[in-house]
């Protein structure tokens, strides 16, 4: 199978989407060319779709977030770029107070078929305001879903179904993961959000994992594997719906648990997935349930400060291999 | 934009009245020293030896510096991510800055923070920020806090183009004029937001204009000219400090290079970069300043050497300073309380 980047891949829904249906839209700030966004995810699109379709908007995130709400009650399926999740911020009332709240206050008479793209994560020193994993806010709301793909093939698969979906969808990519490549099929393909997926099987250790940290969970499956020991990978791939069913599952077969996640670790999204298993699993388990979350500070700006915070394969074998081994 | 041939060469015009020799070889030195030092962190970040965003403000310096010029003690700025030349204007150390794009506890903020977030609290400069529009409502609170502290302390609000288009903006404005604070807004407009054009982002590109709905004196100055900016920043100051409310000042700026080091800038136009670079307010100033009799040659080179020299010692300065331990990540977060909610 081809190879392409998750930015590629991100492009490719966008394009077919917007190819499909003409009631697809693009919004956010220097998403057209020849900027092409800060990500350049959008990069090509305006000339092939023009300006109308690929809507550069001013620096007005509750703005064009809101536009986006209004739009999307209304026939039109508007996909809004916030350029990093620390801006959502600046859009916190229209996302969780109005796209994720009109259906049910109005007697589901409403339909949000909103997309709202944005990306999140450490790793370029970029600070406090500019670095930040906020998944855990939208999945908090009610009456929003939440994608976080790790990979190419799931960024696409899960781009396109967000787009098809009724729902208001957060869609949270990862800085580092736009150059990231991976196997992706030339044909249309959709992929089912709650529907999680087993990354690297294994029987001593699951590593419950999200966007980045999947990545290194894989890696940590490697370093582990020289020495014995056998760990497998588990990725939700949307925070909601959560696929609790696929993670118990491996749970029950591996006996033990690390949830790991690059946001920091207080009321972090891994709180939820531990605690569902606990409820759900909790005969199974034969060692404490553990995460392996960023420390609960911002995000510092020194690279070494930085890298202190952020989640490596090192951390996750450590604290998998000390499990294993009894001594946790 | 096209440049006439007498645009090109700006009229020098006559002495202004109210600055002094000393004064004006200040604000070109201190122009000159944010120059240089921009030029000095692009050069050591694409070397690798900063890491992150780097803003950059080659072409404003007259904005900050005509402001700064125009505040004293006590007062207080809020900048932007491009805040290097607003904080060196207020008073910052090139030295502690440099530490700080170096990640070293020297730094201004001690390697937390880096470029988009230096602050120096002694000096009144409660931050730049990586939020556009961000320091608009801080700088209001500042301001009320002048107010209510019974100062005649003044407040200056750094702002871009950009920020215009958020509600913070907006609600700054209103609040400001509603509770008359001793506020100054300077827009440094410098025709871009990142990638868009400025008249792409508005109906209504009269930035005046649109202060005064709000029922305050506003102006458009030539952000080019120092003087110009000065003289507009001290009317200002003179009426806040007076207990006569906020005031507005877009200064038309522009940025010689991209949005970012890294930024090819493909959507600036290169006839329109190459006429305003035509304007550069340094050699503007010292052009005046020689025309006037304030300034020789010697002493043009003179300042000019320092420059270089005080850029060299702050590099040399930053790069000896120790990085913090990786651990530091973890403090600073309360001050009651560390990272885990232990009391301190
Ligand atoms: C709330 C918010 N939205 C978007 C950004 C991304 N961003 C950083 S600087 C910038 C352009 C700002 O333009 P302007 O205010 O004119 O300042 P300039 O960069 O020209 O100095 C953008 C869009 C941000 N930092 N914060
Ligand atoms: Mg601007």
């Amino acid at each position: 199978m081809r190879e392409i980047t998750y930015r590629e891949a991100l492009r490719e829904a966008l394009r077919e989407e917007m190819e499909r249906d003409e009631t697809v839209f693009l919004m956010g700030e220097d998403i057209a060319d020849p900027f092409g966004s800060a990500y350049k995810v959008t990069l090509g699109l305006s000339p092939q779709f023009g300006t109308e379709r690929v809507r550069q908007t001013p620096i007005s995130e509750q703005g064009f977030v809101g536009a986006g709400v209004g739009a999307a009650v209304t026939g039109m399926r508007p996909v809004v770029e916030i350029m990093y999740i620390d801006f959502a911020t600046m859009a916190m009332d229209q996302i969780a107070n109005q796209a994720a709240k009109l259906r049910y206050m109005s007697g589901g008479q409403a339909k949000v078929p909103l997309v709202i793209r944005t990306q999140g994560g450490p790793g370029r020193s970029s600070a406090a305001q500019h670095a930040q994993s906020l998944e855990a806010w939208f999945a908090h709301i009610p009456g929003l879903l939440v994608a976080m793909p790790s990979t190419p093939y799931d960024a696409k698969g899960l781009l396109k179904t967000a787009i098809r979906l009724d729902d208001p969808v957060v869609f949270i990519e990862q800085k580092l993961l736009y150059n990231t490549e991976g196997p992706v099929p030339e044909e249309e393909y959709t992929l089912p959000f709650g529907e999680a997926d087993v990354k690297r099987e294994g029987s001593d250790c699951t590593v419950v994992a999200t966007s980045m940290t999947v990545l290194k969970a894989l890696k940590a499956a490697d370093i582990l594997e020289r020495e014995g020991i056998s760990v497998e990978v588990v990725d939700p791939r949307t925070l909601f719906p959560l696929d609790i069913e696929t993670i118990t599952a491996s749970v029950c077969k591996t006996s033990r648990v690390v949830v790991t996640h690059e946001a920091v670790e207080r009321c972090g999204f891994g709180a939820e997935i531990v605690a569902q298993i606990a409820q759900t699993a909790f005969g199974y388990i034969d060692a404490p349930i553990q995460r392996v979350c960023a420390p609960s500070v911002p995000p510092p700006f020194a690279q070494h400060m930085e890298a202190f915070t952020m989640i490596d394969e090192h951390k996750i074998a450590d604290r998998v291999r000390r499990l294993v081994t009894g001594e946790l | 934009m096209t440049q006439t041939a007498a645009e090109r060469e700006e009229p020098v015009g006559s002495p202004p009245q109210d600055l002094s020799g000393e004064q004006l070889r200040w604000m070109y030195r201190r122009m000159l020293l944010i120059r240089e030092f921009e030029n000095t962190a692009q050069i050591r970040f694409e070397a690798g030896e900063i890491a992150g965003f780097l803003h950059l403000s080659q072409g404003q310096e007259a904005v900050p510096v005509g402001t700064c010029a125009a505040l004293r003690e006590g007062d207080t700025i809020t900048s932007t991510h491009r805040g290097h030349g607003d904080v060196i204007a207020k008073g910052c150390d090139v030295k502690r800055m440099f530490a700080e794009l170096y990640g070293r506890t020297t730094g201004y903020c001690k390697g937390k923070g880096g470029s988009m977030h230096i602050a120096d609290f002694s000096q009144g400069i409660i931050g730049a920020n990586g939020i556009v529009s961000g320091g608009l409502p801080i700088a209001l609170g500042a301001a009320l806090s002048c107010q209510m502290r019974n100062t005649d302390h003044v407040t200056v609000c750094f702002f871009g183009d950009g920020a215009t288009a958020e509600g913070g903006f907006h609600e700054a404005l209103n609040l400001s004029t509603l509770w008359q604070v001793p506020l100054i807004f300077v827009c440094q407009n410098n025709l871009y937001g990142l990638s868009q054009p400025w008249e792409e982002t508005a109906f209504q590109c009269d930035l005046p204009e649109r202060a005064r709905t709000y029922h305050m004196p506003a102006e458009c100055v030539d952000g080019m000219d120092v003087i110009t900016v000065y003289g507009a920043v001290a009317r200002a100051v003179n009426r806040a400090r007076r207990g006569e409310g906020p005031s507005f000042i877009e200064a038309k700026t522009y940025r010689f290079l991209g949005h970012y080091v890294g930024d090819p800038a493909t959507y600036m136009d290169q006839e329109e970069r190459e006429g305003w670079r035509k304007r550069d307010p340094i050699p503007r100033l010292g052009r005046q300043l020689r025309e006037w009799g304030y300034l020789t040659d010697e002493e043009a080179a003179q300042i000019r050497a320092e420059v270089e020299e005080e850029l060299q010692a702050g590099i040399e300065f930053a790069k000896s300073s120790p990085k913090p331990p990786a651990a530091d990540a973890l403090s600073d977060v309360y001050v009651h309380f560390d990272h885990h909610g232990e009391p301190r």
